[in-house]
């Protein structure tokens, strides 16, 4: 009887949930104290947020909307982290893929063919543009250990550079639209475009769809396939790894590459269901959000949903709060970073709520920070 | 003889040589060029041939890359030829442009304070970056400590000193500093006592300050309607002004930029030449073994991390007053993270990741000038995003090709439990 009870509070466990949903009320909490600091009403600022957020169809279709890419990009950060490797470059990577989608988008054999051929066309350009722009940090990570960090950093800044020249460039003409007084590529053929749910603004596609399919494939290959074991031992003991017979550099190069392709497929994704164009300058922290969302969400492929979803919508939800609560977008801002610090810390949520640790509990909190170390 | 990575960059070495000497150097203009080295009207110049320079230095090239290929047990000689070659690219890159330009000329001077003025940002950073990392404590927050005290320390100069005194500038640099303390102080909250992930620390940090100073800047700076101040330019030193050429250049008007090479110092000599820095060493390393010895390594992890905050202050003080007297959303713009890059580039050591820094900024001033000059190969006239992205191909170039494997401190990420 004792022993059905034991297993029955087990897989009731709703600590994992539980302990975060507490972290993101104590996060309203404080920030609630920031905004009385400031004179402002918290209640109504959080409740034109809400709406914001999700008040009706349509806000919840945008803020789904806005969180696609969220999810791609960061499940790029996370696969990164598991194999040990700390990838900076999404917002790089995504950045070439959506040029690659936008310039490919534009052909016109796109127009003859039908969606079916051409989206996946379109994507898989975007894919294929990123996979070869992460394999460069890994492969000069594996060929001559030159830090992931440094490299990602630098080839964000090249790839901000670069497709702003692509897309700005009058004489040679490039990806620039000629027919178009600011800087921008031509809108890519209709045939082209992932379909749409909802038309909100953003709207909410089919990207959305297949970002969540990705986060499971995700889940697949790290847990249920021979590469994903390999990654993970990589990512746990690099030394233990090559021990074990594992070509490391092989892991390594090829970990970072499809790191790089998730962000683009994410780029390509934007450019096919939302803008339908690049211009300079879009997309701007959307990579540097995802570190943040995949270190929300421990790395773990199924948590990466509801957190790019809590990301996206926040930042969808801000515009009606300004509007109401007269409150700077920027109040979002700080509550994502007290969310993201009451998740991480959750030492002082259990704290304050007096939920005790289990011992199994504590094998989850793998040091993230270990990929800064030498492989 | 084994083909190693010394052989393969005498290899490619020697083929830029080879080209210089048989291409480029025949091919290029024959009218002179000249470089200057002080202000008009009093022109200090060399003028030369930028065929024959660009001969010699193939030359150089191709004899360092045969140096690469002599064996030696202790590769004396590859390590000479690659120095020797790396240092001479850079002035062959202002020589060949300044050859294929229309301008028959540029200041070298301007070019050399430039860098140093654009490397100092990095440079704090890169210390600030040290401090907290050489305790054992991964710092990606260096960007939100910068932000943060450049919003904080303008916010207290233009609201409290109406961003038109001299006194209330110093004043305000002192609060920049100390607000990068302040947030030094959150890391170390968040990653010594309450071990959160340190990556996702330094990531909450640069959130935290992303989001304070936008919003500090709508709500107070802006409402204030104060955008600007007057720039620190009153300041100098009066002896070392008076050096010729390089002195009236480098020591009026930058108080930060002089107290950078001041910080490098003094982070090089507590670091490693005083039990201080021993200490805090070997809590980076092996904080098992130092408690064990009587440290405290909590109390030196706060210590150490709160150190390298107030110097990222000091950085941020640069952004909003020293290089522009102004504060606008994100003006760091990634400085932050180009000091880490620094900070690793020099495998988590003083004077090397101060290179680091100062390369990134020559390699960024030398492209402004580059695309100033508007250089023409073959009448394709190169854009100016190729320049701007100098500083960054350089970087990757030299990781891969020279640096290689950088090992951080032993115990750098993991939180620290006392033992029992």
């Amino acid at each position: 009887m004792s022993d059905l009870k034991t297993e029955l509070r087990r897989s009731l466990d709703l600590q994992p949930v539980i302990v975060p949903i507490l972290a993101i009320v104590a996060a309203l909490v404080v920030g609630a104290g920031a905004i009385l600091l400031i004179g402002n009403d918290p209640l109504e600022a959080y409740s034109a947020l809400l709406r914001g957020m999700f008040g009706n169809g349509d806000r919840i279709a945008a803020s789904l909307g806005r969180s696609t890419p969220f999810i791609g990009a960061s499940l790029a950060v996370a696969f990164a982290f598991r194999a040990g490797l700390f990838n900076i470059g999404a917002e790089g990577q995504l950045l070439v893929g959506a040029t690659a989608a936008a310039w490919v988008g534009t052909w016109a054999v796109t127009r003859e063919l039908p969606g079916a051929v051409s989206i996946p066309v379109l994507l898989i350009a975007g894919i294929v543009a990123s996979f070869v722009y992460g394999a460069i940090p890994g492969a000069l990570k594996a060929r001559t250990g030159a830090h992931e960090v440094i490299v990602t950093i630098m080839l964000n800044a090249i790839a901000l550079l670069y497709v702003r020249w692509l897309v700005n460039s009058q004489d040679p003409l490039l990806l620039r639209d000629p027919a178009s007084t600011v800087p921008r590529t031509a809108t890519i053929e209709d045939s082209a475009r992932l379909p749409e749910m909802v038309s909100s603004e953003p709207p909410l596609h089919l990207g959305f769809f297949i970002m969540v399919g990705l986060a499971i494939l995700v889940w697949f290959v790290l847990q249920r396939t021979t590469f994903g074991f390999e990654v993970r031992t990589v990512g746990t003991n690099s030394a233990a790894a090559r021990y074990a017979g594992i070509n490391v550099g092989r892991t390594i190069l090829l970990a970072m590459a499809i790191s790089g392709a998730f962000a683009g497929l994410a780029g390509a994704g934007e450019i096919s269901g939302t803008s339908g164009f690049l211009s300079p300058g879009v997309f701007i922290n959307i990579g540097f959000d995802s570190i943040a969302i995949a270190l929300l969400a421990r790395a773990n492929p199924f948590a990466i949903i509801p957190a790019s979803i809590l990301w996206g919508s926040m930042l969808s939800g801000a515009g009606l709060m300004q509007q109401e609560a007269d409150l700077s977008i920027d109040a979002v801002r700080i509550i994502q970073a007290l969310v993201l610090l009451f998740v991480a810390a959750d030492v002082i949520v259990r704290t304050i709520f007096r939920i005790r640790r289990k011992e199994a509990g504590a094998l989850e909190t793998t040091a993230l920070a270990s990929g800064w170390g030498s492989q | 003889m084994r083909l190693g990575r010394q052989q393969t960059i005498g290899a490619v070495i020697g083929f830029v040589g080879l080209f210089l000497l048989g291409y480029a150097a025949p091919n290029l203009t024959d009218e002179s060029r000249s470089f200057s080295f002080e202000r008009p009207p009093d022109p200090l110049s060399w003028t030369f041939s930028p065929g024959i320079v660009v001969a010699t230095v193939g030359t150089v090239f191709a004899l360092t890359a045969v140096l690469t290929f002599v064996d030696r047990e202790d590769g004396r000689y590859q390590r000479i030829a690659t120095i020797t070659s790396g240092v001479l690219f850079l002035p062959l890159v202002v020589v060949v442009a300044l050859a294929l330009s229309d301008s028959s000329s540029t200041n070298v001077v301007q070019l050399i304070v430039e860098s140093l003025r654009l490397g100092t940002p990095i440079a704090l950073g890169a210390m600030a970056g040290l401090w907290c990392e050489r305790s054992g404590v991964v710092n990606i927050g260096i960007e939100g400590m910068m932000l943060g005290s450049a919003g904080v320390g303008f916010l207290a100069y233009a609201v409290l000193g109406g961003a038109n005194s001299v006194p209330w500038l110093w004043f305000a640099i002192g609060v920049a500093v100390l607000t990068g303390g302040l947030i030094a102080a959150l890391h170390a909250l968040m990653s010594v006592t309450f071990r959160v992930d340190q990556i996702i620390s330094g990531v909450v940090v640069n959130l935290l300050a992303l989001g304070v100073t936008g919003f500090l800047r709508s709500e107070v700076i802006v409402e204030r309607g104060v955008t600007s101040g007057v720039p620190t330019s009153d300041f100098g030193f009066p002896l070392l002004g008076s050096i010729p050429v390089l002195g009236e250049q480098l020591f009026t008007g930058r108080p930060i930029f002089f107290s950078m090479f001041a910080i490098v110092f003094a982070s090089w000599f507590v670091l490693f030449r005083t039990p201080f820095g021993l200490r805090i060493r070997s809590v980076g390393e092996n904080p098992h073994a130092a408690e064990t010895l009587g440290v405290d390594v909590v109390r030196t992890k706060y210590l150490a991390i709160i150190i390298g905050g107030c110097i990222a202050g000091l950085g941020g003080a640069w952004f909003s007053m020293e290089s522009q007297g102004g504060f606008q959303d994100n003006m760091t713009n990634g400085a932050g993270f180009i000091a880490l890059a620094a900070l690793i580039f020099g495998k988590w050591r003083p004077w090397t990741a101060f290179a680091g820094a100062m390369l990134f900024g020559f390699t960024r001033a030398l492209g402004s000038r580059l695309q100033i000059l508007g250089v023409e190969v073959s009448t394709f006239e190169i854009p100016s995003e190729f320049w701007q992205s100098l500083p960054f191909v350089v970087t990757i170039v030299i990781v891969a090709g020279l640096i290689g494997r950088a090992i951080p401190p032993a115990a750098i990420g993991r939180p620290y439990e006392r033992s029992r």
